[in-house]
């Protein structure tokens, strides 16, 4: 059996195993709903489209993602099953995919519960179901994205309020990137191409794309190389700091 | 085969370990011995693969831990200070899951299942969860993970740790069955553990090896080797025999506890105390209900070699655990 398949089953099953999986749901649901419905106005717009739903993905991430990314090798180093994992016969990196994955899948599994609400639009009106599913896609890789960051900074520590805290600080940075309260701020001191690649950065600009339902390469492109990254900084911190 | 050589492990300004060089054979239950934070720990967890050495290799099965970490540590079990495991998991998946990454399928993996559930008498846990157990029944599922893929190589940190002498005996009667066509490196600082289980002892003391020899010699360092240990009934009996053992030409000392009676002659290098002691008690027909020649005290050898005064321990408290 793949490595990597066995620690994505491990971990996967370990949120459900606590209460955390379900509180976990149903905040990030109840939150979503708010924010369409309540915030978003998603009736008083009368419009069959998710904007509303979609627009507010980003802020739900940016607080409930590093709930879940928090435990992942905190947990691990203060209980010092860390040890045992990594004197199992695998690789440091089938280690932190299996688990990146599980953390992932968890999330996607958050976010495929949201269903009620492309039901709603379609029974209200008639949607553009493919911009619809792009918006599903482009959400899911933001989750992952913000997974990545979090999962890097809970190998950090072995305090999970710290990884927590550190996960929000550094995925609102990357939120803010493309914001003009930041843009305008580095236009003024920085040259134009520094600043096209700090608003590059931001996952707000990839994601708007795909939210509206275009689907560009370059916008996958940077959550997959996004990703890896933060993956390849997360085996990296390990090796550094793992025995301490 | 766990060959080690000049291994160095650095934190800092410390040097926890400080070149290392031995080697074991399958057969031999290695017992690693040294007070807290000699490096006891830091070495097992170089030779387990968890931590990587400053300097030096360490080469276990013929693959290099470093080179080829994932062959080395398939032919290796190992338990790590503490037992840790993953306390949410019941002992029936986290074995399940320890089985899957050790790469067991089919009708092996259920037997070899069974066999470690019932040897470390684990089935009425099976379906509890990890968290809810006894010390004693976590550090049992901790061998049984270690166990579970057969390994030719067990190391084992502290495996008695916090467990009843029922369970500590239980523990070492298996590292004894298993180390007939297995290599075994248990740390303990049970002394008695090591003259139970161990072929062969290395003490360590500010991360060098100071002793490394079979149980038997290191207590024949000892100055209580061969001494002779004796209790008498009546109180003027012994104060008679002190000065009397005391100036016996094989005697180079004598040792009394006045509360229990009890004396200790240490001989003098190569003499034969029990003999002389002996022929005294006889001459004077003195009530002796207990006699016994020591074969040495472990403890005191290992208090001579790990010396506390050249142990800097302001500094070996700062060790990251």
């Amino acid at each position: 059996m793949n490595k990597v398949w066995v620690v994505f089953r491990r971990e996967l099953r370990s949120y459900f195993a606590t209460p955390l999986a379900y509180v976990f749901i149903v905040i990030f649901l109840v939150l979503a709903a708010v924010f369409t419905f309540q915030v978003g106005g998603f009736l008083e717009r009368n419009q069959a489209d998710l904007q509303s739903f979609f627009r507010w993905h980003p802020w739900l991430y940016l607080v409930l993602i590093p709930a879940i990314s928090m435990r992942l090798w905190a947990e691990e180093r203060n209980s010092g099953s860390i040890e045992l994992l990594m004197t199992f016969p695998i690789t440091l990196w089938q280690a932190v995919v299996g688990k990146f994955l599980a953390a992932w899948c968890f999330a996607g599994i958050a976010l495929l519960l949201t269903f009620p609400v492309w039901i709603t639009v379609n029974y209200l009106g008639s949607p553009d179901n493919g911009a619809i599913v792009a918006a599903y896609l482009g959400s899911f890789l933001m989750a992952g994205g913000f997974l990545a960051i979090g999962m890097c900074l809970s190998a950090a520590t072995r305090n999970q309020v710290v990884a927590f805290i550190t996960a929000a600080l550094v995925g609102f940075v990357f939120l803010l990137a493309g914001f003009p309260l930041v843009i305008d701020f580095v236009r003024g001191v920085l040259p134009q191409t520094i600043v096209d690649a700090i608003a590059s950065l931001s996952f707000f600009t990839h994601f708007d794309a795909i939210s509206k339902g275009v689907i560009d390469l370059r916008d996958f492109v940077y959550f997959a190389a996004l990703i890896g990254f933060w993956l390849a900084a997360t085996a990296l911190v390990l090796d550094m700091k793992k025995a301490e | 085969m766990i060959t080690i050589k000049n291994l160095s492990k650095r934190y800092g300004d410390k040097l926890a370990v400080d070149d290392l060089t031995f080697s074991v054979a399958p057969g031999e239950v290695l017992g690693f011995l040294g007070a807290n934070g000699a490096g006891k720990s830091t070495t097992m967890r170089m030779i387990a693969g968890f931590i990587s050495p400053t300097t030096g290799r360490v080469s276990v099965c013929g693959h290099d831990i470093e080179k080829a970490p994932v062959a080395a540590k398939s032919c290796m079990g190992y338990l790590p200070e503490g037992a840790p495991s993953y306390g949410e998991m019941t002992v029936s998946e986290f074995l399940d899951f320890v089985a899957d990454i050790r790469g067991l399928t089919g009708e092996r993996r259920r037997e070899r299942r069974n066999v470690v559930i019932d040897r470390l008498g684990l089935a009425p846990v099976i379906d509890q969860v990890v968290e809810t157990l006894s010390k004693g029944f976590r550090r049992r599922v901790g061998l049984a993970q270690a166990l579970i893929h057969d390994p030719q190589v067990l190391i084992l940190d502290e495996p008695t740790d916090g467990l009843d002498p029922n369970q500590k005996h239980e523990v070492r009667r298996l590292i004894n069955e298993l180390s007939k066509d297995k290599l075994v490196i248990v740390s303990t600082h049970i002394l008695e553990e090591v003259h139970e289980v161990c072929t062969r002892a290395i003490i360590i003391a500010n991360g060098r090896i100071v002793a490394d020899e079979t149980p038997t010699a290191l207590e024949a360092r000892s100055r209580y080797h061969h001494a002779v240990s004796l209790r008498f009934e009546r109180d003027d009996e012994l104060s008679a025999a002190e000065k009397e053992i005391a100036a016996l030409p094989e005697v180079s000392a004598v040792e009394s506890d006045a509360r229990e009676r009890r004396l200790t002659a240490l001989p003098k290098p190569g003499a034969n105390v029990l003999a002389a002691v002996s022929a005294v008690i006889d001459k004077h027909d003195w009530d002796v209900p207990e006699l016994h020649l020591e074969s040495g005290r472990l403890d005191e050898v290992f208090r001579t070699l790990t010396d506390p005064k050249g142990i800097d321990v302001s500094s070996s408290a700062e060790l990251p655990a």
